[in-house]
């Protein structure tokens, strides 16, 4: 591991938004950092925080008059501590996004080429001629047939996939060290998924860049990321490395997505298990630990207790906001692993289980 | 899409033909003044009546009547003369078209540019002092009667009977080509009047069609890009937002041009508002059918401009 400087190191960021209905934590104290060239996958439920975490670190909360505190910091640069100038040099320049929908994404009355154009001229101080080159060569890169034709066409005229692909060369127009790619792959199909993210390692290994990849879906962290961390209602509740996550994940609401993602090897007859309820309000969140209400294994003290993220024994880098005993855990995850069901699960650890514990 | 032109063209005509029918329709069969009685003046007797029917063709059935008037204009591109004048009406309207032209485009520049003004800035600061006050002055405005507008700014300003006597007022209109400084000062008044409402009117449409398109995704890669806001609102936010603006204006041109009736009669612009206006105090029909004519004729070529205007405004729309 190295111990160098990260490249982006998010401390203690809070982001609130102020509504009549009343204050919504978004994202409530998440802490996080990745080194250079290296993926971090951000998983969660929509409505989780994680997109609105991401977009605020290039300050794009800002117009929706968020609520910011902690800090955000870019090679050493706190990004949360910027003017709205000094951001806009740091925004599709150093650090570049890529969003969810492409087709609501792009502009769809400009050309892809007008629209890359704009994103090389806005940070480099080229010709048209030159900015255009460019926009043929970064379509050409994310592996458009025939760019010097297809930069003159208009959005509507690419596929979904193309589409998601002219975002990602114009999120590489000014070669970003960090690209955030929110959900990028969530509004394709299963095959073109597959393309854009191949296509997002590829370009990784080229060119060098950090990525955060947030996402719902754990599959496709589980291509492209080295380290995850796992969001609900605001907080990071289990980060870890992806072997570890997916080895000997800590958290039930890990577990709970674990269990409800298909698996292609496995019997067919083993059911998915779906994460009962639904995320909370993050207006009027749950007590205690946020995710007790859908938490198969909660206890009566846990509606109370707000567990910490804490280094699981053994694993500094491994941490898990959790209040049930390190030991009963990895019992829970053992049954679960063996396509058990949350109650069989508790029922097989028995006596020791969490309802003898209450008593 | 030249096949989709012609066909807007073909269904223009019908409907011209449509409108010809029901003006006839209005003017002619539904009871109004005889025009033969409004013509012979102090002696009223019924042989020199009868003479000037025979003259006008109104003894004739009205369906001859309505056959000649349709073929006259259809086959002849002949609206008539004038019962009063006898002045052919197409002559009428088209020596007067210019100055009903100098007065909308002119009036649209100044609306245009207004409203789209006050529209992104309120906008950009919705429920501000600014917007309200600007949301609110809109509301007056377009509430406010174009023929009471006209004569509150005429009491205010002109420059013969006005409090503060700065700008030509009523009767001053001259023709581009005869006086350019002449006519663009006489104008100011007329222009200030047309624009108020529509300027109104489109500050809001603008501000809400902005503030709408400001929370489009594509907004936010715009200023993911890294431009500057005033690019992100001016560029993509304003293209995004102008479509139905400027669909607007089209059909607003296009139906002003045909009934600036208010306006120009209050300033005493010599156009075709006034024109239908005076030929309407004399049920001089042949003239009152042919401004009403080109009103239709007017918004119909709006309404097709507009919608092949739109082809390359929104370039997902294509026609076939």
């Amino acid at each position: 591991m190295s111990t160098a400087e990260p490249l982006l190191r998010v401390e203690d960021l809070r982001v609130e938004f102020h509504t009549e209905d009343g204050v919504v934590h978004a994202v409530d104290g998440i802490s996080y950092e990745i080194q250079r060239g290296r993926t971090l996958g951000i998983v969660g439920e929509s409505g989780s925080g994680k997109s609105v975490a991401a977009l605020t670190t290039l300050g794009l909360t800002r117009a929706q008059g968020a609520h910011v505190s902690g800090r955000i910091l870019f090679e050493g640069r706190d990004l949360v501590a910027l003017s709205d100038e000094e951001l806009r040099s740091v925004r599709g320049n150093d650090i570049a996004m890529v969003f969810q929908d492409p087709l609501s994404a792009l502009h769809p009355f400009f050309k892809v080429g007008a629209q890359l154009i704009e994103a090389v001229v806005a940070h480099q101080d080229v010709s048209k001629a030159q900015a255009r080159a460019r926009a043929v060569e970064l379509l050409g890169l994310v592996g458009i047939p025939d760019p010097a034709r297809r930069v003159d066409e208009f959005p509507h005229e690419f596929s979904g996939g193309m589409r998601q692909r002219a975002m990602i060369a114009m999120a590489l127009a000014n070669e970003p060290k960090l690209l955030i790619a929110d959900e990028p792959t969530t509004a394709l199909d299963v095959t073109v998924q597959a393309q854009i993210l191949a296509l997002m390692e590829r370009l990784q290994r080229e060119l060098g860049m950090a990525i955060v990849i947030i996402t719902h879906d754990l599959g496709v962290v589980a291509e492209l990321a080295d380290d995850i961390a796992v969001m609900y209602a605001g907080r990071i509740v289990e980060t870890t490395s992806a072997e570890l996550l997916f080895d000997r994940p800590e958290h039930p609401y890990t577990w709970g997505l674990l269990k409800s993602l298909p698996k292609l090897e496995g019997s067919r007859e083993e059911p998915l298990v779906p994460i009962s309820g639904t995320p909370p309000s993050l207006i009027n969140r749950p007590t205690g630990c946020h995710f007790h209400p859908r938490c198969p294994y909660s206890q009566p003290e846990h509606t109370r207790i707000d567990p910490k993220l804490e280094p699981v024994l053994g694993e500094p880098r491994h941490q898990v906001a959790c209040l049930l005993e390190s030991e009963l855990r990895g019992r829970l995850w053992q049954e679960l692993r063996a396509g058990r069901t949350p109650l069989e699960a508790l029922a097989a650890v028995g006596p020791d289980g969490p309802s003898e514990a209450v008593s | 899409m030249i096949r989709y032109i012609i066909r807007r063209l073909l269904w223009g005509v019908v409907l011209l033909i449509l409108v010809s029918a029901l003006t006839f329709l209005f003017f002619r069969i539904f009871p109004t003044a005889s025009p033969a009685q409004l013509r012979a003046g102090r002696i009223q007797n019924p042989k020199i009546i009868h003479e000037i029917n025979v003259d006008l063709g109104l003894n004739k059935p009205l369906l001859t009547q309505f056959w000649i008037y349709m073929k006259g204009i259809f086959l002849h591109f002949n609206l008539g003369y004038s019962y009063y004048s006898s002045a052919p009406v197409k002559e009428l309207i088209l020596s007067r078209l210019s100055d009903t032209v100098s007065l909308v485009l002119g009036g649209a520049v100044i609306w245009l540019l207004s409203g789209l003004a006050v529209g992104i800035i309120s906008a950009r600061r919705p429920r501000s002092r600014l917007d309200r006050f600007s949301m609110g002055g809109a509301l007056v405005l377009v509430s406010a009667p174009e023929y009471w507008l006209g004569l509150i700014v005429l009491f205010l300003f002109a420059s013969d009977i006005g409090k503060v006597r700065i700008f030509p007022g009523a009767g001053s209109y001259v023709g581009l080509t005869s006086d350019p400084v002449k006519w663009f000062t006489s104008l100011i008044l007329p222009w200030l009047v047309v624009a108020a409402g529509n300027a109104a009117i489109y500050a809001r449409l603008m501000r809400g069609s902005l503030i709408e398109t400001m929370s489009e995704d594509y907004i936010r890669t715009a200023r993911a890009k890294g431009l500057s806001e005033r690019r992100v609102v001016l560029r993509h936010g304003v293209r995004g937002a102008i479509n139905p603006i400027l669909t607007i204006l089209g059909l607003d041109i296009g139906i002003l041009l045909g009934s600036s009736v208010l306006v120009e009669t209050v300033f005493e612009i010599p156009g075709i508002g006034l024109l239908n206006f005076q030929a309407i105090t004399h049920s001089d029909f042949p003239i009152v059918q042919g401004t009403v004519l080109i009103a239709a004729f007017f918004i119909i070529i709006a309404n097709i401009v507009v919608d092949i205007a739109y082809a390359y405004l929104d370039p997902r729309v294509r026609y076939q």
